[in-house]
């Protein structure tokens, strides 16, 4: 590989442009000043402090991790179903079917919300809890799908055959045979999903009829400059979560198509 | 042997069912009763028949209508600009300069900012653009300026930096996957014909990597036409765009036709763009496969 090393420096800087805003976080959420800028002055805790004490965040921590996990179970459920078929089967109109379930992906979630709103409203759904998991399954299932469909693309069907040959029946061979070796897969599906729910905002928003979820609290909770301080303490939380769990999907990710003696293609997307 | 094969879609189609039905009841019917809700005439919290086109008349002909989906066009294309040029370098150093055992690592280091809370970041960018924030505390206790900057009252250039931010892996991606499709001896073949480094550049790996580059302007683009969060947060409610529009038609003014008829309309320009800028580039795309 030659040196490059003008495009090194650009690729270094662009690195740091792009992690500004978390390199930013854990050093105001930890500076002892209620004002977010230069210079520092000095170490506390007392913004985590402050953010755990207010109890509507404990309210919206709860019913976003009922919803993320609910979400994230029915995504990856609904995404096997889909992943299996397409990459297994052949069938007519395969095509525009696989496109209406990934069509979130192009979609503005904007158009997505109001659409299921306006059709929630018109038929008297109550605007719950519930009715955000609706809308937050089919934005995550095109996630749930595509990770799902790498995770059975690299599968090798002879093992299967080897299976039916010996007299498993299709339900045994999937239990013993396929399940076992996408669960890698699935389990970073679930964590995927379980991170995009757990972050969404506008179906949160618009499909919840006010209740209380993290990301609304946070786009709440930032218009007041005094509440800052602590938003960047739970910022820093979530982030640090949010990056374990993603590094432990891509270590799945990667184990799966090493046991399923893949070749690694790269990312989530 | 066309037993086996109508026992095979059978069996796909059942395994498709679920998710493909939940889909259809939950993405393609309310897509098409927002199609439809947009030719009836909306009234406070209500829709009613006959059918019309003056919802579609109002937005062509009110200044208002016209202003806001010019700007959220002109401002998710600069973003898309913006995004594109500056993923190019980075996706071609990862391609040509990064040791293959190391190249994962450095597409997951691009994508982990993209996973993290959407609301933080965008909020994030407030504080480090906004009066007396990050950027200007920096630049005036550096001695740098003598006054503040304040980036973001300037609504449109704050929402560029924002969006370009927040999307940056998205373009990356896609140019990085067809770079990396680039035949090597191709490059070696052009030097070894006396062509210098910029012009095989220009005429072999550029053009090659055109599909990559199309995917992610298209990527961003789409998204972006539609965003909410960043020129409600950034803008302060003062630029909006037009998923703040429809918001606000929708829920404020409670006028659910016109809603439906911006969404419509908004879904219609996108479209239309994207499709013309493929054609634009067609005979990059073709012979690819």
């Amino acid at each position: 590989m030659s040196k490059a090393p003008a495009l090194r420096l650009y690729a270094l800087v662009y690195l740091l442009v792009l992690y500004a805003p978390i390199i930013v976080l854990p050093i105001f959420a930890f500076n002892d000043n209620t004002v977010v800028s230069f210079p520092l002055r000095g170490f506390t805790t007392q913004w985590f402090g402050e953010m755990w004490a207010d109890p509507n965040l404990r309210i919206a921590l709860k019913n976003s991790l009922i919803i993320a996990l609910s979400t994230a179970t029915l995504a990856t459920v609904l995404g096997v179903f889909a992943a299996r078929s397409s990459v297994r089967y052949a069938w007519p109109g395969k095509a525009p079917v696989m496109g209406m379930i990934m069509l979130p992906l192009v979609l503005p979630e904007m158009i997505v919300a109001m659409a299921l709103l306006v059709v929630l409203l018109s038929i008297g759904v109550p605007l719950s809890i519930f009715t955000i998991i609706l809308g937050h399954v089919l934005i995550c299932m095109p996630f749930a799908v595509a990770i799902l469909t790498s995770a059975f693309q690299s599968l090798d069907r002879s093992l299967e055959e080897a299976a039916t040959d010996l007299g498993e029946t299709a339900w045994g061979t999937f239990r013993l045979i396929v399940l076992p070796l996408v669960m890698p897969g699935i389990l970073a599906s679930f964590l995927i999903t379980f991170t995009i729910s757990i972050d969404e905002f506008i179906i949160s928003n618009f499909l919840g009829s006010g209740r209380p979820v993290l990301s609304v609290y946070i786009f709440g909770q930032f218009r007041f400059p005094a509440k800052v301080p602590s938003m960047l303490a739970l910022g820093t939380v979530l982030v640090a979560f949010s990056v374990c769990l993603l590094a432990t999907a891509e270590y799945f990710r990667r184990r799966g198509i090493a046991k399923a003696g893949g070749k690694d293609t790269g990312g989530f997307l | 042997m066309a037993k086996s094969n109508s026992a095979e879609a059978r069996a796909g189609w059942l395994l498709a069912a679920p998710p493909a039905v939940y889909a259809a009841l939950l993405l393609a019917a309310p897509l098409a009763t927002v199609l439809l809700y947009s030719v009836l005439t909306g009234e406070k919290g209500a829709v009613s028949t006959p059918f019309t086109l003056s919802n579609y008349a109002e937005i062509l002909s009110k200044p208002v209508y016209k202003a806001v989906m010019w700007r959220s066009l002109y401002v998710s294309m600069l973003v898309t600009l913006t995004t594109v040029l500056l993923a190019y370098p980075i996706a071609y150093f990862v391609s040509f300069h990064v040791s293959p055992s190391k190249k994962s690592l450095w597409l997951f280091l691009i994508t982990i900012p993209f996973w993290t809370s959407y609301i933080i970041r965008v909020s994030l960018w407030r504080t480090i653009l906004g009066y007396d924030g990050i950027i200007d505390s920096t630049l005036i206790s550096t001695g740098l300026m003598d006054s503040q900057l304040n980036i973001l009252s300037n609504g449109v250039i704050s929402i560029i930096i924002t969006l370009s931010h927040a999307y940056a892996p998205f373009a990356v991606l896609p140019i990085f996957v067809s770079l990396e499709k680039v035949e090597r001896p191709l490059l070696e073949a052009g030097q070894d014909l006396g062509e210098s480094k910029l012009m095989t550049f220009l005429r072999v790996t550029l053009p090659l990597s055109m599909p990559g580059v199309i995917a992610a302007v298209l990527i961003v683009f789409i998204p972006t036409v539609g965003d909410y969060v960043t020129p409600e947060l950034i803008g302060g409610g003062k630029t909006p765009m037009v998923a703040n529009l429809i918001e606000s038609q929708m829920l404020k003014q409670r006028d659910q036709a016109m809603g439906s008829a911006l969404a419509v309309t908004a879904m219609l320009i996108v479209g239309i763009v994207s499709v013309v800028f493929v054609l634009m580039n067609r005979r990059f795309i073709g012979g690819q496969k």
